[in-house]
């Protein structure tokens, strides 16, 4: 079944519990179209017409976990880079959504870069996870403060398509979500002003922008007032890393999606005492690791989400 | 008269049998299950509080106003405050900010 033919949200939520092997998310007009990637690897040509490839989205690869729930993430980020260097066409850029490491160590941050390294796309863009600034940030930006001048948080344009790298793992308040705080949310409304609402915008973080479960801290307490400068804009992606299993969204013209990690999956919101690793039957672990890839057609403006497997 | 000095006797026995144990206890701050326990540490000034990571994932110790930070603390790694001066001290996990307690100095 493709509901490609038949847009209809209610469809589209069908399709979305499909999960598993990989999803192919499209946004037109506010809606998300979802159809099964297996039945998109049949029909040919119809993927590749869904829009330009534009960049892929790698998240929690945590270099440094060694327990029972993935024993070597080294290994799987080295078959997620594979996975992106096969893909048919050549993203033009990686988004690598946080928690690189698992214990801000810069050994692990370094085993980590080669790994990256090996990716045929040589623009990587790296927003840091709490994992990555236990430290409270000083080795993470030392690597990949740069772009942002140490403040993590920044914006570029590409094909067209603005991007926004926002920070909001520091300064946590206790007991709280994740937080942007006054200077970032500053910076956006400056960032923002003056832009086109035909510009397509992609919007990356950490820890998920919208309130998945409270209780676990997947959330960010302050997102509210980005949104609010973000409404306008006719296509908004927001991508984030975070809870390890893929959730999305849609709201307006606003696309909410999270993306699997590359390292070990995590417990549904709410199951056990907390958001930790999850041991699965190590037959099922590769389905639950992956990467998202994102694509824009021009005409009109739509993106389209593919997650993919490791499977 | 005589009872008092038998419960006298049995409490000081209590405390000698369990001195070593309660001595540590007192001044350690477990993790476990995404919670500090106890939540709110007691000690007085001078006094080095020791954290024990017991979860299967990483935990910080860092406090609200700055007075200390852990380095990430993997399982059964730990990480050792003293306290100086009296106040109360309130602090949370880094990486899972819904983890909050408190250590009060006397």
């Amino acid at each position: 079944m493709t509901i490609l033919e038949n847009p209809s949200r209610r469809g589209a939520l069908k399709c979305l519990a499909y999960g598993g092997a990989g999803t192919l998310f499209t946004l037109t007009g506010g809606i998300v179209l979802a159809t099964d990637l297996a039945q998109a690897a049949t029909r040919k040509g119809q993927h590749a017409n869904l829009g330009t490839p534009l960049f892929v989205q790698i998240s929690d690869s945590h270099i440094g976990f060694a327990k029972d729930a993935n024993p070597d993430v080294a290994a799987t980020l080295k078959q997620s880079v594979a996975l992106v260097n096969g893909l048919p066409r050549k993203p033009a850029l990686i988004l690598h959504t946080g928690d690189v490491t698992q214990l801000t160590k810069p050994a692990e941050f370094d085993m980590a870069a080669q790994i990256l390294s090996d990716l045929a796309v040589s623009e990587l863009h790296t927003v840091p996870g709490e994992h990555d600034v236990t430290d409270g940030g000083a080795v993470f930006m030392e690597r990949f403060g740069k772009p942002s001048n140490n403040r993590g948080y920044y914006s570029f344009d590409s094909q067209g398509v603005h991007f926004i790298a926002l920070i909001n793992v520091l300064n946590f308040k206790p007991g709280g979500l994740g937080i942007l705080g006054d200077d970032q949310l500053a910076w956006l409304k400056d960032d923002l002003s003056g832009r086109p609402s035909s510009q397509p915008i992609v919007v990356f973080a950490h820890m998920p922008l919208w309130t998945i479960y409270e209780p676990w801290g997947w959330g960010t307490g302050d997102a509210e007032q980005a949104f609010a400068l973000l409404r306008r804009f006719g296509s908004v992606t927001v991508l984030n890393g975070h809870i390890h299993q893929i959730v999305s969204k849609v709201e307006g013209n606003i696309t909410f999606h999270t993306a699997r990690s590359t390292a070990f999956p995590q417990p549904t919101a709410g199951v056990g005492p907390g958001p930790g690793p999850l041991k699965v039957d190590a037959a099922l672990l590769p389905g639950m690791l992956g990467i998202t890839s994102i694509a824009y057609a021009r005409h009109p403006a739509a993106a389209t989400l593919t997650d993919t497997s490791l499977s | 008269m005589i009872l008092r000095t038998t419960m006298a006797a049995l409490f000081a026995g209590a405390i000698l049998l369990s001195a070593p144990a309660m001595a540590d206890d007192a001044n350690t701050v477990t993790i476990k299950n995404f919670d500090f326990a106890p939540m709110a540490l007691t000690v007085s000034a001078g006094t080095s509080v020791t954290w024990h990571n017991l979860d299967g994932e990483p935990h910080t110790v860092v406090s609200v106003d700055g007075v200390f930070r852990s380095a990430a603390l993997d399982s059964g790694e730990s990480f050792a405050f003293k306290f100086t001066k009296p106040g109360v001290f309130k602090y949370v996990c880094s990486i899972h900010p819904k983890m909050v307690a408190t250590v009060t100095v006397k």
